[in-house]
């Protein structure tokens, strides 16, 4: 096993969480004025943007468009410094195109596609600094934008990570817990009803541990639910303060 | 490059109004609008900055890589540009469709900072011919509200300036193989000048005058720009026309001495807010996008 341990004896990480303990979630909807929908998310030293324009009409061919529901169009990108290695190209690579359809999958199955027929919803995500856990910081911060676009969702889309060492299961991994190779579980959950909309697990886990971790995933997206929840009261009472209601 | 759709009329009222010294937003000719400047806002990079310049924001990552020398200057390092337009500021720049105007930025970038005064490249040379500092500067332009160039160069000096490239030392052994050692203390580090960085001021050609720092309307209406790279003290690293009409040449003179102008009053602001965000220290409250 390598030598930098993830789990002390007294039940701390190595950034002094404990096991389902979270980072310090801070966001900001509505961070750009020109775009229909913005929102920013810090999850620990993980930074993403979120930006979503839409519903419009398709862009390219007129053919793509789908006669009884909007086409979601997504793209993740992620800053050439973001990583401590230089990145050479933003976007364009496998990683990104498959996360890119990895979030295209988590939000049909969260926005009232049926509501906008025959039009585009395009959700842009940047990631401007990762520290582990991107997809699901890029989820909720999409989640926001989508909101502050005014286009209506089932429900918040809260997405979450989660590790398994030493028998405890380990939410919202770090980038130094990811790199430490063990399974990786990311979830994307609608809290209301408790559905999944997205599942991805890496590497090697016993079945009977899957639960285990699937609960502490879930209880951590639970979490953000929350937090999310305030940030968009809390921007909406802005917003009715400015206008004068 | 964003563009927005204006009528006739829309374009005959903005064309009025600075033939009278009056922009849409009361602005005279040679105004900007407010520009926003935070350093030290991506922690895992050497240097970085942020710019918010109306509507137009970008964002500036350095960093420093240590690697081989160019042959043809053993002695120096160098910096390479990278541009990327992302898909936040328009549906346009999706996929591919921003690298066109992020060539021509950096591009742009490559030919200002072209010159021996503006960063002093020896300074990054660790030893000659074999080890030198590379500044990747990658700026990525997240909204665009008009004058991109302008905001760009602003936030590239600025990212110069947080720069802190880590103190190295050559260790040479008796068999002649080299090595080497950065130093223990993590806030041991060089800092580059940016005396002499230049800024770019843009100036758009709007009926029979020119305006500095144009909105996004504006540059609808302009037929032709000139881009001037201004150092403090007023000198000009570089220039260019920009725009599919065409400029007289006594215009090409006095938007130059505009620009020289203009250049010199960027500069002493943005040095003197530099110096005072510096001046705050490690206790300073840092915004980022959540302000």
């Amino acid at each position: 096993m390598a030598g930098l341990e993830l789990l002390s004896d007294q039940g701390y990480r190595v950034d002094g969480r404990r096991a389902g303990e979270l980072r310090k979630i801070q966001a900001r909807m509505g961070v750009f004025a020109q775009a229909d929908g913005s929102a920013y998310i810090e999850q620990g030293n993980t930074k993403a943007l979120a930006v979503v324009y839409g519903p419009h009409e398709i862009r390219g061919s007129r053919a793509r468009a789908l006669p009884d529901r909007a086409l979601v169009n997504c793209q993740y990108s992620s800053a050439t410094f973001s990583t401590g290695e230089r990145k050479r190209r933003p976007h364009g690579d496998r990683k990104s195109c498959e996360m890119g359809l990895q979030l295209r999958q988590t939000f049909e199955a969260a926005i009232l596609t049926q509501l906008h027929p025959r039009s585009q919803i395009d959700i842009y995500v940047q990631v401007l600094q990762a520290d582990g856990g991107t997809y699901a910081a890029c989820v909720n911060a999409a989640t926001l934008a989508v909101l502050d676009a005014g286009i209506p969702m089932r429900d918040f889309v809260c997405a979450c990570s989660a590790g398994f060492v030493d028998g405890t299961a380990l939410a919202d991994l770090s980038h130094v817990e990811e790199a430490a190779g063990g399974p990786q579980l990311a979830l994307a959950l609608l809290p209301a009803s408790g559905q999944i909309a997205l599942l991805e697990m890496d590497a090697r886990l016993h079945e009977d541990h899957l639960e285990q971790v699937l609960e502490a995933a879930a209880r951590a997206a639970r979490d953000v639910h929350t937090l999310l929840d305030r940030v968009v009261r809390q921007h909406v009472k802005e917003a009715s303060i400015l206008l004068g209601d | 490059m964003a563009s927005v759709a204006l009528s006739e009329a829309e374009k005959v009222y903005i064309v009025h109004g600075v033939q009278e010294d009056l922009r849409v937003d009361g602005r005279g000719c040679e105004d900007y609008r407010c520009v926003e400047v935070e350093t030290d806002v991506v922690s895992n990079t050497s240097g970085s900055a942020r710019v918010k310049l109306g509507h137009t924001d970008i964002l500036v990552g350095v960093k420093a890589e240590m690697g081989t020398p160019k042959l043809e200057k053993p002695n120096e390092g160098y910096l390479e540009f990278f541009v990327d337009c992302s898909a936040n500021a328009t549906p346009e720049f999706e996929g591919r469709g921003g690298d066109d105007l992020g060539t021509e930025i950096a591009n742009t970038l490559y030919r200002i900072f072209n010159n021996k005064s503006s960063v002093d490249l020896k300074s990054l040379c660790i030893s000659p011919r074999e080890h030198c500092w590379i500044l990747y500067v990658d700026v990525l332009l997240l909204e665009c509200g008009g004058n991109l160039f302008d905001a760009i160069s602003i936030a590239v000096k600025a990212a110069l300036f947080n720069t802190r490239i880590p103190r190295v030392r050559v260790l040479e052994d008796e068999e002649g193989s080299k090595d080497i050692e950065l130093s223990d203390d993590p806030y041991d580090c060089i800092r580059l000048s940016v005396e002499n960085v230049p800024c770019i001021v843009t100036l758009c050609k709007i009926g029979y005058r020119h305006v500095v720092d144009a909105t996004l309307q504006e540059e609808a209406c302009s037929l032709a720009s000139l881009l001037v790279a201004v150092t403090s003290k007023g000198v000009v690293t570089c220039m260019r026309k920009v725009g599919k009409g065409s400029l007289d040449p006594e215009s090409i003179f006095e938007m130059m001495e505009t620009g020289k102008r203009v250049g010199k009053v960027l500069h002493t602001s943005l040095q003197s807010l530099l110096h005072k965000e510096e001046s705050l220290g490690p206790k300073r409250q840092k915004v980022g996008f959540l302000g």
